[in-house]
């Protein structure tokens, strides 16, 4: 077979195989986004009804529904469940859908290897989830899982944990590759790097951090696997090692992690607030710089997660200085969504809706990372719940709002219907003053002195306990309304144009809704 | 109490970072000043840099909110088509990063003065088990253990509450007030972490190493905390009590500490009878080994076997005192050979040997455990 | 022609959900053999599972580059799938970097912090309180304590096998480059000869590796468990070896594929790739030859 010209490739496609093995065998970057994100929309649900046990132990002091060792198993699954299964693979999804649609590429560059990334997930959460029911239990030493109590004092399952982590990770360093190199060869003629959506930007500096870090998540989970079953002395001062080691790597690759899941967020929400202010983004080369520094910094700042373990007063100094130098770029890019709506042109579909609640909330939590890079303060709120508020919000309405702004804005173009704006906006309202609820009086929890990770405390903690856990429940039962919503949207609605916003610009807008099965099989050709 | 904070619940909720300090103090929504210098000194780089994040939301926000009401396409409001201002762009860069500047300075010197734990008065090694705290007076040449007291009724709602619910112990740690005291931190397991707010002090305790931290303490009292590095089932249920007392009451209770420190010692030469070995060794087996064990002996396994009708407890006299005494590495089971004094090793082994219906009639004297441990 | 290709975007494909289930078994099954062999018990099931994961996985390598193979000698990649591939393969190398930057990472850590603090240098000196008589020294041949952890007779020095096999990989990346430009130039024969010394020289290098391995185990104490010297050493020259392995594997497969004539001076992207990771592992022993050896 010799090489086909430009209009036979559009005819050789066919359309979607039917069955089970079309989504088994696929390598369409729509089929794979679809599995994304219906996967982490799953494994939301599941790590939801971990915070649901563990809110409900919460709800009044005293042991009532699950004995401390259990408690420790929700907590640690809960995390890794969210981080690893749910806001990650979301992300992925929404840059596999998206990404080709936004630089007017065919597909991603490499799409077997795309389709295995994604269904390594199943299979590493099969592992991770059955060490539930495995003896000893699941691993039960916190999401951050520290030597020793990992690997010393861990379960039997911790080695099934560190498997699934390593498979986890394979996908990730994959799926990374796939989007550097989509990003940098697949963009359609005439769009320049700073040409490009910003989506993309944020993705191809997310994807630089993905592979330069996972693996040494893989180097720590090894060193692990190796103290645990053959003798090494890694974490064990007996032989020379230190357990801080295991935190200085772990935090290596956990910083930039945090960035690498919300830097997707923000090109998202760039694109939102853009479209529904019918205006430009304000300073998209600002916009570009302060994603990149972000990211060049966010690999200089990790012993910010350490500050108590004894690292010495010049290293403290160091990373208390770094770490207080991100608010400088964060700051410019909140300032520059800011001044986009500033004079536009705003309407409140369900998009922007979330899309301003993540500015707000988003950078609250901003705030409060801000507070904690204060090293000498940092000793009063390090592992107590305002580091938990902190987190909370950074990722609650900073990832899954972000999350959930985008399934609202780019589902008509999945679909070819338009979503139930009421219902949407329902689903918004009540995430909102359910997240609120349940993650503000954390900080107050925090600060008054209330230990993390704990499944019972001190009565002073009680009523702001009460009141989380309220505010939780809610959130959690809003959360089913958002699938309703989905699975409505994807049966049937007001039929989607091409452009169903106004405001929105950029080459996915161009192509039809639902997008067909194969797009841009020919470039387009870009001002 | 409860009922003034449900009622202030909304306005503390919407309104909650600026309103001043002292009485959020006494709703638990904001951190204590606290009793030291270094307590205070981080709750004031705490409040202004709440109160600049404060400053700038506000103003953020505000023009933010102000676009939602007067910039809204259904008033009306034509789209501007401004997108960039290099002016504006490079003094909100240069802006933040010199307030940064600012609040780097005095967080600069109080870190500095944390960390320096030179010229102390008192020398205290603390060392985090799973899942106590024991205090060695360095110079003193005594330590011992400080348990939580709040009775499992409490914590599994059969009991109400009492007031200081999970943040009471057996031994607080005394400390005399206005005398700079040095922290040596360490652990016997896992890392777990020392921290009483209202002295500003939070350490890590690291197998194998020593973490320093001071605290000078300007206020008799007394203070609690909890460990704050999760340390597995127990780490919820291991306080830390502080009491600052002035410096003669400290030292006669040092006096008071050494003198019976003598007297244990001394015990180990005694002759005990099994009942007064049972009667001791059940309050041991209650404060150090039925948390792992359970308080009928039926253990909870694998992890944490049974003792109750077990090989170990009613066996090989030697393999039982050598478990006890030296743990069983790769497990959980610690060496208590170092925790406990001979003569509450004789006792809780004793006890084990014969509660539960175990009934062996065996007893083991703090002699004979003097000898096995100096073999 | 080649510019108007358009970018080969296959079908449909049986080998990601082979690999996964490929992949999936040979983990659980090493996981399964690890926990069991902790707990005591039979590990027969768990090797089952572990050798059905790796024989899927042997079927999925020879399936998927199959295919890839033939798409490519069928003329269905274009420079822009070409370009793809160099992205992909440079940029998993730099995965594989920082890999083991972990492990570099590691090893300066202990050296420079963990060992001296524990023998009272440095600001958090005050560790020694708690393991009298240990002294900091470097290579760690006495350990903190030496019940749990009894440090090695001796250590391997640089200048006996290592040197020589610092010499063996140097020379192999001369020898695959001088491959490299007799490829390019069209003279197979040269190209099969100096590719094929290079799979020697890996080969050399490996055996080389072993012995040191069965030297060291047996005569000199230095295993995995003779404390952080002997961690470090064994976890930065053991994935190497790996990694020299997994290289070597590939230029076998190259011979192989220049034997069925593939490859032609323009178009080489598999030979390149393999030639780049066979760089890489030179480099990465370099390092390694400096700061595990020598240093």
């Amino acid at each position: 077979m010799s090489a086909v010209a430009d209009t036979h490739s559009q005819e050789h496609h066919h359309g979607p195989a039917s069955g089970i093995t079309r989504w088994l065998f696929t390598t369409n970057h729509k089929d794979i986004g679809t599995m994304y994100l219906i996967f982490s929309f799953t494994m939301f649900l599941l790590g939801g009804s971990m915070a649901m046990v563990i809110r409900a132990e919460l709800f009044q002091p005293g042991l009532q529904i699950v004995q401390p060792e259990f408690f420790n198993q929700m907590t640690t699954m809960h995390g890794l469940i969210m981080v690893f299964g749910a806001v990650m693979p979301a992300f992925v999804g929404l840059a596999n859908w998206m990404l080709p649609l936004m630089i007017g590429a065919p597909d991603m560059a490499l799409p077997r290897m795309n389709n295995w990334s994604f269904w390594l997930l199943p299979c590493a959460f099969l592992i991770l989830v059955s060490t539930l029911f495995m003896q000893g239990g699941a691993p039960n030493f916190g999401w951050t899982f520290y030597a020793p109590l990992s690997t010393t004092y861990g379960p039997p399952s911790t080695t099934f944990f560190i498997f699934a982590i390593h498979i986890m990770g394979i996908s990730s360093i994959m799926g990374a590759i796939n989007v550097i190199a989509t990003i940098l060869n697949l963009r359609a003629p005439g769009m320049t790097l700073m040409k490009m959506p910003l989506f993309v930007w944020t993705w191809l500096i997310t994807a630089f951090l993905l592979i330069a870090v996972m693996p040494v998540l893989a180097g720590v989970v090894t060193m692990m696997l190796m103290d645990i079953h053959f003798g090494t002395s890694f974490f064990d001062a007996s032989g020379g090692g230190d357990p801080v080691l295991f935190q200085h790597v772990f935090w290596f690759f956990g910083h930039p992690e945090v960035y690498i899941m919300i830097l997707p967020a923000f090109g998202a929400i760039s694109h939102i607030v853009s479209a529904f202010s019918r205006k430009p983004l304000f300073g998209y080369a600002s916009m570009v710089y302060a994603v990149g520094a972000i990211a060049l910094l966010s690999f200089v700042v990790w012993a910010h997660h350490m500050f108590t373990v004894g690292v010495p007063l010049t290293g403290q100094l160091f990373f208390m200085y770094a770490t207080m130098l991100i608010a400088v770029p964060t700051g410019v890019k909140v300032f520059n969504w800011v001044t986009t709506m500033f004079r536009g042109s705003l309407t409140f579909e369900a998009p922007m809706l979330f899309a301003v609640a993540f500015i707000v909330l988003f950078t609250i939590g901003g705030f409060s990372g801000l507070m904690l890079a204060i090293a000498p303060a940092d000793f009063q709120y390090h592992d107590t719940y305002f580091v938990v508020a902190h987190f909370h919000y950074v990722l609650v309405p900073g990832a899954i709002f972000g999350i959930f702004a985008s399934a609202y804005f780019w589902l008509p173009k999945w679909t070819g219907h338009m979503y139930d704006e009421t219902l949407a906006k329902t689903h918004f309202w009540l995430s909102f003053v359910g997240m609120n609820l349940a993650f503000f009086p954390m900080h107050f929890l925090g600060l008054a002195g209330m230990p993390r990770r704990i499944p019972d405390y001190a009565l002073q903690f009680a009523d702001f306990n009460m009141v989380s856990s309220i505010g939780a429940f809610l959130f959690g039962a809003t959360q089913i309304l958002f699938l309703f919503i989905v699975v409505k949207c994807v049966r049937g609605g007001e039929p989607a144009p091409a452009k169903p916003w106004e405001g929105a610009e950029g080459l996915e807008w161009t192509v039809p809704s639902p997008a067909p099965y194969h797009t841009f099989s020919t470039p387009p050709k870009v001002e | 109490m409860r009922a003034q904070t449900k009622r202030a619940l909304p306005v503390v909720a919407v309104a909650g970072v600026s309103i001043p300090s002292v009485s959020l103090a006494e709703w638990t929504v904001n951190m204590s000043p606290g009793v030291t210098g270094t307590s205070n000194q981080i709750f004031g780089l705490h409040m202004t840099i709440l109160g600049i994040c404060v400053a700038i939301g506000v103003v953020v926000f505000g023009v933010m909110f102000w676009s939602i009401i007067a910039h809204r396409k259904s008033k009306g409001h034509k789209p501007a088509n401004f997108h960039e201002n290099t002016v504006v762009e490079i003094l909100w860069t240069i802006i933040p990063f010199a307030i940064l500047v600012a609040m780097a300075i005095p967080a600069t010197a109080t870190l500095i003065d944390m960390y320096d734990a030179s010229d102390a008065d008192v020398d205290i090694k603390v060392t985090g088990y799973q899942w106590r705290w024991q205090y060695e007076y360095v110079d003193e040449d005594f330590s011992f253990f400080s348990n939580l007291t709040t009775p499992t009724d409490q914590i599994q709602n059969r009991q109400a509450k009492g007031e200081n619910y999970l943040l009471e112990v057996d031994n607080p740690l005394k400390i005399p007030v206005g005398k700079k005291v040095r922290f040596l931190l360490t652990s016997n397991d896992v890392i777990h972490s020392w921290w009483v707010p209202k002295l500003g002090v939070k350490k890590d305790a690291i197998p194998g190493f020593i973490n320093e931290a001071w605290t000078r303490i300007d206020e008799p009292g007394t203070y609690r905390g909890q460990c704050t590095e999760l340390c597995g089932k127990g780490h919820g249920f291991m306080p830390i009590v502080v009491e600052a007392v002035p410096q003669d009451e400290f030292q006669t209770w040092v006096a008071e500490k050494r003198d019976a420190a003598e007297r244990e010692r001394e015990l180990t030469q005694k002759d005990w009878t099994r009942e007064e070995l049972m009667d001791r060794g059940e309050s041991v087996y209650n404060t150090v080994c039925a948390a792992c064990h359970q308080a009928d002996g039926s253990g909870s396994p694998p992890a944490f076997p049974a003792l109750r009708g077990s090989a170990i407890a009613t066996g090989d006299i030697n393999a039982h005192i050598d478990t006890v005494v030296n743990g069983v590495s790769g497990t959980a089971m610690q060496a208590f050979g170092q925790q406990l004094s001979e003569v509450e090793l004789a006792a809780v082994i004793t006890y084990e040997r014969n509660a539960w219906g175990n009934n062996t009639g065996d007893m083991v004297s703090p002699k004979e455990i003097m000898e096995y441990m100096s073999e | 022609m080649a510019q108007e290709q358009s970018y080969y975007v296959p079908e449909q494909s049986k080998w990601p959900i082979i690999a996964t289930v490929g992949l999936g078994l040979t983990l659980y099954g090493v996981g399964a053999i690890l926990v069991n062999a902790k707990q005591g018990e039979s590990t027969t099931l768990s090797w089952l599972v572990f050798f059905a994961g790796a024989l899927v996985m042997a079927y999925m390598l020879f399936g998927w580059f199959g295919s890839v193979i033939r798409e490519g000698q069928a003329g269905l990649y274009s420079d822009q799938m070409d370009r793809s591939f160099r992205w992909g393969m440079s940029w998993f190398i730099f995965s594989e970097v920082m890999f083991f930057a972990a492990f570099f990472g590691a090893l300066f850590y202990v050296r420079v912090f963990a060992v001296p603090w524990l023998g009272g240098e440095g600001d958090k000196g005050a560790a020694n309180m708690l393991w009298e008589g240990f002294q900091a020294t470097w290579p760690l041949v006495n350990n903190p304590n030496p019940e749990a952890y009894p440090g090695p007779k001796e250590i391997i020095g640089p200048w006996g096998l290592p040197l020589i096999n610092t010499i063996l990989l140097v020379s192999s990346s001369f020898t695959i480059t001088v491959a490299h430009h007799a490829l390019k130039a069209g003279k197979r024969q040269k190209l099969k000869l100096w590719l094929c010394a290079t799979i020697v020289l890996g080969v050399a290098f490996l055996t080389l590796q072993a012995e040191e391995y069965m030297h060291a185990y047996h005569e000199l104490d230095l295993t995995l468990q003779s404390g952080i010297y002997g961690s470090t050493f064994f976890m930065l020259t053991g994935f190497h070896g790996a990694h020299v392995t997994l290289g070597t594997l590939m230029l076998i497969v190259m011979f192989l594929r220049i034997q069925k004539g593939h490859f032609t001076g323009d178009n080489h992207f598999g030979f390149e790739a393999s030639s780049w990771y066979w760089h890489f592992v030179d480099v990465v022993w370099l390092c390694l030859f400096v700061f595990v050896y020598i240093i």
